[in-house]
């Protein structure tokens, strides 16, 4: 598993690492984990499931708030983090690595262009 | 006193203790077992507490005495109007002739009950501007959604029901806006706020298309402002074939002041426990009656109540009603509450209603605006938003505040809602409350705010004072104990 500095981001706080060809593992940041809190649940998607870009397919709910996580490619869902249906707290404790949510074949070429990389994604966050 | 832990009334439990008597048996005696199928009957007992009848007062006593309501202290709880409800609707809606009737008896022999629903229908015809009202919804999001179900049967009827899908929710509304639009089955489109903490115009127009069905608003909104571009707004929804939702949950603010009906929404449910008088801190029941302008008559549930001639009847005689949305005709004794409320308070006395819940809004916002961060700096209607994020900047959070409270014998406000506002502190104080008591609150409030600086231990580890200390949300949510075992 890759560091942060491996990763892109999204504006909505999701990360994807690309480990494959058209092929990317998804989950949320550090950043997003510690404005949620303590996760306590994680409704995670089916397996072989479609995703759409932008569309929701996953919600976390900690104890303050639920919130919904989106999709930042187009694709099918081939493997999903089982883990964490017993062990939500592992999207606080490991967000880049065990807290993983989903691996994705995408159905485009990806074009990691349109994410930010970890340091932009620091700075992004830095002003909000 | 060193404070005994209560214990649990099935840890009291010793077996053959008993709580009460029956009389001898004097009817043939029946064997239930025989009769009901295998499947059905209890192989084990059930394990219920055996206590006595003193131990049993003792204990409810002592939960009883843990308990903390609005007649125990302040409860700026805000978004909920926990205000004081007059004694007086109690003892009304316990009359014999309203607790000793049955909804299945035939109208003619409960005209008085009829009465009071179809005068508490025109009432609230008044209150909000509306032309027709339904009392059936058992609370606020049944309201949402059978009003929703309303808007669906329009579009339906003209020929737009598979077009029309999508309902826009303001970021700031009450959570169970989206939800009811999502049971009613329509998708939920989010609508960004502007800078000035109301709907964004321009994201508005936007956002609306051949498929909206209609926007659910709260005006005043979740952050205690009025929606001031709402005749704009009205205008543009309508413009693009909408409808316009009023979620009446804070219309403690607006009575005799103005009505959802002249700000032109179609659609509009109250929150009758909390802003006429049930007491409604407990989790029910409630009653939450939509009203209708005229051309969506046709689609209120059934049956309706009616005057025909001198009587009292219910009519079912409406072909495109969307049905019945509860059974019988609502939760009763809250409409009987609610009627008594309007009618001892009267227009002017509802108008002094939301005259003072503003008053004391703006007070205590303005009181509080050196010590916390205000992000809306407009007048507030009858609640405002503070932001904790000074204080998080100290390492303290608005959860931290919240528990801090509790040692001042205050309800904490709600926390964390609405999502827009960073550890967000969200204060209603209502109308019944008097100026001494905003005092005491604002005082205490600015003590903590002193302490973050100075003793944030004090904060960290609170509460120090209640029966327990800070329980764990966290275990309990993720390995949640819902059942008693030894």
């Amino acid at each position: 598993m890759a560091g942060k500095e491996t990763l892109y981001f999204t504006k909505e706080h999701e990360w994807i690492e690309v480990v494959g060809e058209d092929y990317v593992r998804i989950g949320i940041s550090d950043y997003a984990v510690e404005q949620l809190g303590d996760v306590v649940f994680v409704e995670l998607p089916e397996l072989n499931g479609q995703m759409t870009v932008e569309e929701a397919f996953s919600t976390v709910e900690s104890v303050k708030s639920s919130s919904e996580i989106y999709a930042p490619v187009q694709g099918t869902i081939t493997k999903v983090n089982d883990l964490l249906e017993d062990e939500p707290e592992k999207l606080n404790d490991s967000p880049f690595n065990e807290g993983w949510i989903v691996e994705v074949q995408a159905s485009e070429k990806l074009n990691t262009g349109e994410w930010m990389d970890a340091k932009a994604y620091d700075q992004y966050v830095s002003e909000l | 006193m060193i404070e005994k832990k209560e214990m649990l009334i099935f840890e009291q439990s010793k077996p053959g203790r008993i709580a009460y008597s029956l009389p001898d048996n004097d009817v043939e005696t029946y064997d239930l077992a025989a009769e009901l199928p295998e499947h059905l009957s209890r192989k084990v007992a059930a394990e219920l507490p055996e206590v006595s009848e003193l131990q049993l007062m003792r204990h409810y006593t002592a939960l009883a005495n843990k308990n903390f309501g609005i007649e125990t202290g302040f409860y700026p709880l805000g978004s909920c109007t926990m205000k004081y409800n007059p004694k007086i609707n109690e003892d009304v809606a316990r009359y014999d002739g309203f607790t000793a009737i049955h909804p299945l008896q035939a109208p003619e022999t409960v005209q008085g009950a009829l009465q009071l629903l179809y005068e508490l229908q025109e009432d609230l015809k008044q209150v909000t501007g509306m032309d027709e009202i339904c009392l059936q919804p058992a609370a606020g999001a049944q309201g949402e959604w059978a009003g929703l179900l309303v808007f669906k049967a329009y579009h339906a009827a003209n020929g737009e029901g598979a077009q029309r899908r999508t309902i826009l929710v303001p970021d700031s509304a009450h959570g169970t806006n989206p939800a009811s639009a999502a049971v009613a089955g329509y998708d939920v489109v989010e609508i960004k706020s502007n800078e000035n903490g109301t709907v964004g115009v321009e994201a508005l127009k936007s956002a609306l298309g051949p498929d909206t069905a209609g926007l659910m608003l709260t005006n005043p909104n979740t952050l205690g402002l009025f929606e001031i571009d709402i005749v704009e707004i009205a205008e543009i929804v309508h413009e693009a074939g909408g409808l316009l939702y009023y979620d009446g949950a804070n219309a403690n603010a607006i009575l005799g002041k103005s009505t959802p009906g002249e700000m032109g929404f179609d659609v509009v449910h109250l929150n009758l426990h909390k802003s006429f008088s049930t007491p409604h801190g407990g989790g029910g029941p409630g009653s939450g009656p939509i009203g209708v302008k005229s051309f969506l008559t046709p689609f209120l549930p059934n049956p309706r109540i009616e005057k025909k001639e001198a009587q009292f009847v219910l009519n079912n005689d409406y072909p495109q009603s969307i049905g019945r949305v509860k059974g019988y005709f609502g939760n009763f004794g809250v409409n009987v509450r609610a009627y008594a409320y309007i009618r001892s308070m009267g227009a002017q006395g509802l108008q002094k209603v939301s005259e003072y819940a503003v008053l004391h809004a703006n007070y205590l916002k303005a009181r509080l605006a050196d010590a916390y961060d205000t992000p809306f700096k407009q007048h507030c209607k009858h609640e405002f938003v503070l932001s904790g994020l000074r204080q998080k900047k100290q390492g303290v959070r608005t959860l931290d505040i919240a528990k801090r409270l509790l040692d001042y014998g205050f309800y904490a406000p709600t926390v964390y809602f609405p999502l827009i506002v960073e550890e967000c502190i969200m204060i209603e104080p209502t109308d019944t409350e008097a100026k001494e008591t905003l005092d005491e609150f604002a005082d205490a409030m600015i003590a903590i705010a002193k302490e973050v600086e100075e003793q944030p231990d004090l904060l960290h580890n609170a509460p120090t004072t209640q029966s327990v200390r800070r329980l764990d949300e966290v275990i309990a949510a993720r390995k949640p104990k819902v059942v008693y075992q030894k």
